[in-house]
């Protein structure tokens, strides 16, 4: 929360009006990102991660959406001030995203090279000829084989792993200062994803860009953030630097995160980042209750977990979280 | 990409052999002499015997496919039994009428339904959605003849702009012609957009909620561009398949209209020789009819190939 943040969101809230009921997915988040750090969101799926990101880029349609913050400033900027048309030239050339689903985010009937061209055509108004040029140029750096004459392939003849590459490629020709990766390697094999995180973490030495990497593993922040922050039905409960986070994660629900990363080369029917050991699931947006969110679930909960929602504690040098655990220590159950 | 050509031609040359033997087989055991017709009801037995074998109406079933076959590959016309000219040169008189009316009338369909789907899937759940779906509602539960007669009414009747039916001819007068055509055509058309806007909108609808939407619109494309780039050119790969639908209809004779408006096109000329029991004519039509349909999806699914570089792996 410097004053040299590239993106700060304070207070930010995304409610969903629906025909089958009104929803907060997102209850007051904040977060911060300086120019040129990964900062890492992980939680489980329906937590609110993706609703962050798209409200931060204006992509959520409203209605149904409703988003409310106090401050979402990026570079100086106060986005939920902007015009559409103002936000829209934001997008793609400041602020980039990639997305889980390499398989249905490129267009189908678009060569792939004109896709990676366009955000050059509308943002820099290159030329074609130019933003083809660069197109080729990226589709190199993100390691595509033989690109340059594979510039006019469509998507269907490229694998799940090389239609990342392409997404990347096309988030980072306009060299974003800020990129947001949301799931990046989730829907791709364990091998593919390792490439892919290496792929990111490349160009962003390069680039220099921020990265906003939002996953539901943990074991993928461990090796790319700098501070991860984790979020569970539409708060953030926990916060530090990673390294601090995987020595003395606080909340209950981290440590059920922790718990869950695969181990590297180990049970192979074990899904990356499927919390088999956290029994139970998120609770959905429309059905909240009072006291913490997690309570329905936490091994340690006690009254006052289920009546009153705890507010978020520091528990160290930039290590926040969301607990009654930080006064009531001794409710600690031993054997966690 | 040759293959799927080559497959789908093929697929077309079956197709038109199984729709002649149909066409041949129902004419066949329909019930109905024409050489009685022909004779009239007085005609001796050895009259009606020597026309039957004039006709070749007395050999086996399949000589007489093999003879009509034969005859329509090599491009040699049979005669009208009522017009007593070559079935050809009635035909393509009647086509040149039929033709660019159907055409015309997609001509109209499609500008009027892409903009209005679009539009309405742009706006959907809101008053400019529901104003389109309940117009498009009307021309759905409007019957094309009295939509027809409506036009001459005012077009023709009250503001006097159009004749109020019939058919100059291409040579005589071909602006009179085009003009001719125009409320028919729109009529027809009209109808048929209605249901064009409605599939245009909810396909449009399916594809604005694709992943690849929102990757479009992440990179900061203007609106425009995501609408009429990238969700316009998915959404039509279903449309495509009910245009040509419809075009092979109109194709096969937009019969009410065509009395209406007193064209002669194609669908006058089957009622007219159906009533004569004109076989040789009832015949030729009907395949042309039916060939029609299937030709023009034919050319829907090359169009398919043009549209979706996918479709080569199949
Ligand atoms: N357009 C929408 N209308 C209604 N509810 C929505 C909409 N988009 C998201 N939600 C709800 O908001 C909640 C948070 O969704 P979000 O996609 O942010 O989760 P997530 O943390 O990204 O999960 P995942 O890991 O599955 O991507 C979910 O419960 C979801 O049902
Ligand atoms: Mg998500």
């Amino acid at each position: 929360m410097t004053d040299e943040a590239l993106l700060s969101i304070e207070n930010l809230r995304v409610r969903f009006r629906t025909p089958e009921g009104t929803g907060t997915a997102v209850d007051g988040v904040d977060l911060a990102i300086a120019a040129g750090e990964t900062l890492g969101v992980v939680g489980e799926s329906g937590c609110g991660k993706s609703v962050t990101a798209l409200a931060v880029l204006g992509l959520l349609a409203a209605p149904p959406a409703e988003i409310e913050a106090d401050a979402v400033r990026f570079a100086g900027r106060d986005l939920l001030g902007l015009s559409a048309e103002e936000r829209r030239r934001i997008r793609g050339r400041e602020i980039a995203m990639i997305f889980q689903e390499p398989m249905t985010s490129l267009n189908p009937l678009l060569p792939i090279g004109r896709q990676v061209a366009e955000p050059l055509r509308v943002h820099l108004e290159l030329s074609a000829a130019e933003a083809r040029d660069l197109a080729a140029t990226w589709l190199e750096k993100v390691k595509i084989p033989d690109a340059r004459r594979r510039l006019g392939d469509f998507p269907h003849q490229l694998s799940g792993g090389m239609r990342q590459r392409v997404m990347i490629a096309m988030a980072m020709v306009c060299r974003p200062r800020l990129l947001i990766a949301d799931e990046p390697t989730t829907a791709l094999d364990v091998t593919i994803q390792a490439q892919i995180l290496s792929l990111m973490r490349e160009l962003k030495e390069e680039t220099g860009t921020a990265l906003l990497l939002i996953t539901h593993n943990l074991g993928v922040v461990a090796q790319t953030a700098s501070r991860v922050v984790v979020m569970y039905a539409g708060q953030i409960v926990e916060e530090a630097p990673v390294a601090r986070l995987f020595e003395e994660p606080f909340h209950p629900y981290t440590r059920g995160l922790l718990r869950s990363i695969p181990v590297l080369g180990g049970r192979t029917g074990l899904e990356a980042g499927r919390l088999a050991e956290i029994p139970g699931l998120v609770p959905a947006i429309t059905e909240r209750l009072a006291g913490c969110r997690f309570a329905g679930r936490c091994p340690h909960a006690f009254a006052l977990c289920r009546e009153n929602a705890p507010p978020l504690f520091a528990i160290g040098p930039a290590h926040h979280a969301r607990c009654w655990l930080q006064v009531h220590p001794e409710r600690r159950r031993r054997d966690d | 990409m040759l293959r799927y050509f080559l497959t789908k031609l093929a697929t077309l040359v079956v197709l038109l052999f199984l729709v002649s033997l149909t066409v041949f087989t129902v004419l066949f055991v329909l019930p109905g002499d024409p050489a009685q017709i022909i004779l009239g009801i007085h005609a001796t037995p050895e009259s009606l015997a020597r026309l039957r074998a004039d006709l070749g109406l007395d050999r086996p079933f399949f000589a007489q496919y093999a003879d009509w076959v034969g005859n329509l590959v090599q491009g040699r016309s049979a005669l009208s039994i009522h017009y007593k000219m070559p079935v050809f040169e009635l035909v393509a008189s009647r086509l040149a009428v039929t033709g660019p009316l159907a055409l015309l009338a997609m001509v109209f369909a499609v500008v009027f339904a892409l903009p209005l789907g679009i539009y309405a899937a742009r706006h959907q759940n809101r008053p400019q959605d529901l104003a389109v779906m309940t117009f498009t509602q009307l021309g759905l539960a409007t019957p094309e003849f009295w939509l027809g007669i409506l036009l001459v009414l005012f077009f023709s009747v009250e503001l006097n702009w159009f004749a109020a039916g019939g058919f100059p001819g291409w040579q005589a007068d071909a602006w009179g012609s085009l003009k001719a055509l125009l409320l028919p055509a729109f009529a027809l058309g009209i109808i048929r957009a209605a249901i064009l806007a409605r599939l245009t909108r909810s396909s449009m609808l399916d594809v604005l909620r694709e992943d690849y939407i929102r990757t479009a619109r992440a990179k900061g494309l203007r609106e425009r561009t995501v609408i009429y780039v990238h969700a316009l050119r998915n959404a039509l790969i279903p449309v495509l398949t009910i245009l040509g639908l419809q075009l092979g209809q109109l194709l096969a004779g937009a019969i009410i209209i065509e009395n209406v408006f007193f064209l002669p096109g194609l669908g006058r000329l089957v009622f007219t020789a159906i009533g004569m029991r004109d076989l040789p004519v009832v015949r030729d039509v009907v395949l042309l009819m039916a060939a029609a349909v299937v030709f023009v999806n034919f050319l829907v699914d090359i169009a398919y190939a043009a549209v979706d570089p996918r479709i080569e792996l199949h």
